[in-house]
């Protein structure tokens, strides 16, 4: 078995993982491998064919293939190496060296190791599949996740179907609710489990009221008719916990159901490693240098927590990327006290990325970025830090399927704990009601 | 006095814009916090308009198709119109991100363009 040492090794060459990459090597990092599973670099942007892409990072509207091509330019230039049709199966961390193990194969080289100084998990996320949404009825074809229907669509050139119920308002369905009317298929309606949508307003815009496609919120699929095929669904109104209340079945005549029911972060690979997870984004909990509890092992993108926009998925990677080089070029290694800056997140707020802040080490300034689990109209966002207020930002609306962001300032971090007692500080992110 | 309530789709803020309209003419427009925010609302209420994103099939391509875009808006009426016209457009392999795939595409001024690569088989 072959054995290769790299001294960065990113996982996955989507947007995070290429955007990583080119910011490292900027760094300074010279011994770069990307390692991508499909045969192409890009990852579910190849198939995000709409547009609306990197009005952030490029100041111009682009579609998903567009804002790929223009990383993969970039890697190209910088010449880092990358391995397509390439699978890792296995990480792992000896805790004397240091060194991480990289197992994966392709069918080239068979399978090999790669020992790693550093290693970017950015393997993004997949879509939570039937099997997890307990919907009662046969197995007939006609069932697809939003993202599989898309690529066949858009990659494979084919149709899944032409009489289309969607189930969940995430944004991949609301996107191929635009899609499959475009292709010539009629698309009822799309029903979403909670009382908001997943999906970003503009889409429901987009994609469902330009069409007049109907947005049933509170309804959830109860029933799939058809045993070899999709002959049909039936959609009911749920009440507050969600449960069908009987006497609101209607059946809609279908061939096909779409689900669009939430992303998960694809990490069996952090498992294996023995990272700490954080149980509600599904991905690894970070520090300020989005590194996990593994030193030298850092997580973006997707995989750490689903993000809404690529913009700001190439941002967070391409702060991994910096901080992966700093960690391999033994830079901005600051005295540190062993302090420590807890998030809290409470009170409509789920998460935060990081959730731990290092007062020596953060940057100037820190983005933290976290989502609300629920739909919330002029309120404020408080931020507190160590029972003192930091921010009170006035918020006209918050909603679970954008991602909010903070930025923290280390001078301010450091006015407000140099006075103060211990070690462990507290950050706190909640929402408040306006006075 | 008529007022209209819009979600602005220039970028994926998502800003939630009130336009004040007197007899079809736009009075005035709050919500917006940028001025792409302001141009889109102006426009959404008296000439909407959409950037269409489709497929066109390649013949001997890697791939059977190849995503493309309307290089401008066309208005929102003609999004099916431009939709359809391409269903009857083919094109040869390579194509190339930037390739004109069809000029002036169902007489909307707009041309449409290819969005991602497609090598020859």
């Amino acid at each position: 078995m072959s054995e290769i040492k790299k001294d960065l090794v990113i996982i996955g060459g989507g947007p995070a993982g290429l955007a990583a990459a080119v910011s490292a090597a900027g760094e300074g990092v010279k011994d770069i491998l990307i390692i991508e599973r499909d045969i192409r670099l890009g990852g579910i942007l190849n198939q995000c064919i709409h547009n609306g892409f990197g009005l952030h990072t490029f100041k111009e509207e682009l579609t998903g293939p567009e804002y790929a091509d223009r990383y993969i330019d970039m890697v190209r230039k910088e010449q880092i190496p990358y391995m397509l049709d390439t699978m890792v199966i296995d990480l792992s961390f000896d805790e004397k060296t240091g060194e991480k193990t990289v197992t994966a194969m392709n069918k080239t080289e068979g399978l090999f190791y790669v020992r790693a100084r550093a290693v970017i998990l950015a393997m993004g996320c997949r879509e939570r599949p039937r099997g997890a949404l307990n919907i009662p009825g046969f197995r007939p074809s006609g069932i697809y996740s939003a993202g599989t229907a898309q690529y066949y669509t858009n990659m494979e050139g084919k149709l899944p179907g032409k009489k289309v119920v969607i189930l969940g308002s995430g944004d991949i369905g609301l996107i191929m609710a635009r899609r499959m009317t475009y292709e010539g298929a009629k698309v009822l309606c799309v029903a979403e489990l909670q009382p908001y949508s997943g999906g970003l307003k503009r889409n429901i815009v987009q994609c469902l009221d330009d069409f007049g496609i109907p947005l049933l919120l509170s309804h959830t699929v109860v029933d799939i008719k058809g045993k070899r095929r999709v002959e049909g669904v039936t959609i009911a109104e749920v009440d507050e916990n969600k449960k069908p209340i009987p006497g609101t079945e209607v059946f809609y005549e279908c061939d096909t159901l779409l689900l669009s029911c939430g992303l998960i972060p694809e990490n069996e690979l952090t498992d294996k490693l023995g990272a700490k997870m954080n149980p509600v984004t599904g991905g690894a909990f970070v520090n300020d240098s989005l590194e996990t509890d593994i030193p030298g092992v850092y997580a973006c993108g997707n995989v750490l927590h689903v993000h809404d926009l690529v913009d700001y998925v190439s941002g967070e990677a391409a702060a991994a990327g910096k901080n992966a080089a700093d960690f391999l070029l033994g830079r901005n290694v600051q005295e540190n006290d062993g302090s420590v800056i807890n998030i809290k997140t409470e009170n409509g707020v789920r998460y935060s990325v990081p959730s731990v802040v290092r007062p020596a080490q953060m940057p100037d300034t820190l983005t933290i970025r976290f989502r609300v689990g629920n739909e919330y109209r002029d309120k404020n966002l408080s931020v507190y830090l160590d029972g003192k207020q930091l921010m009170k930002l006035p918020k006209r609306i918050m909603a679970p399927g954008e991602m909010e962001q903070i930025i923290l300032v280390k001078s301010k971090v450091g006015e407000i704990i140099s006075g103060s007692e211990g070690k462990e500080h507290e950050l706190i992110i909640r929402v408040e009601d306006k006075e | 006095m008529e007022t209209r309530e819009l979600t602005c789709i220039r970028c994926p803020i998502g800003c939630h814009i009130t336009v004040e309209l007197e007899n079809g003419e736009v009075k005035s427009i709050t919500g917006n916090s940028c001025p792409r925010g302001e141009e889109y609302a102006a426009s959404e209420v008296t000439h909407p308009v959409r950037t269409v994103t489709s497929l066109v099939r390649v013949n001997g391509g890697v791939r059977p198709v190849v995503s493309v875009k309307t290089a401008g808006d066309v208005p929102k009426e003609k999004m099916m119109d431009a939709v359809g016209a391409l269903k009857s457009v083919t094109v040869d392999a390579p194509v190339s991100i930037g390739d004109i795939i069809a000029k002036d595409i169902a007489g909307t001024g707009a041309d449409v363009v290819a969005t991602s690569n497609v090598a020859k088989k």
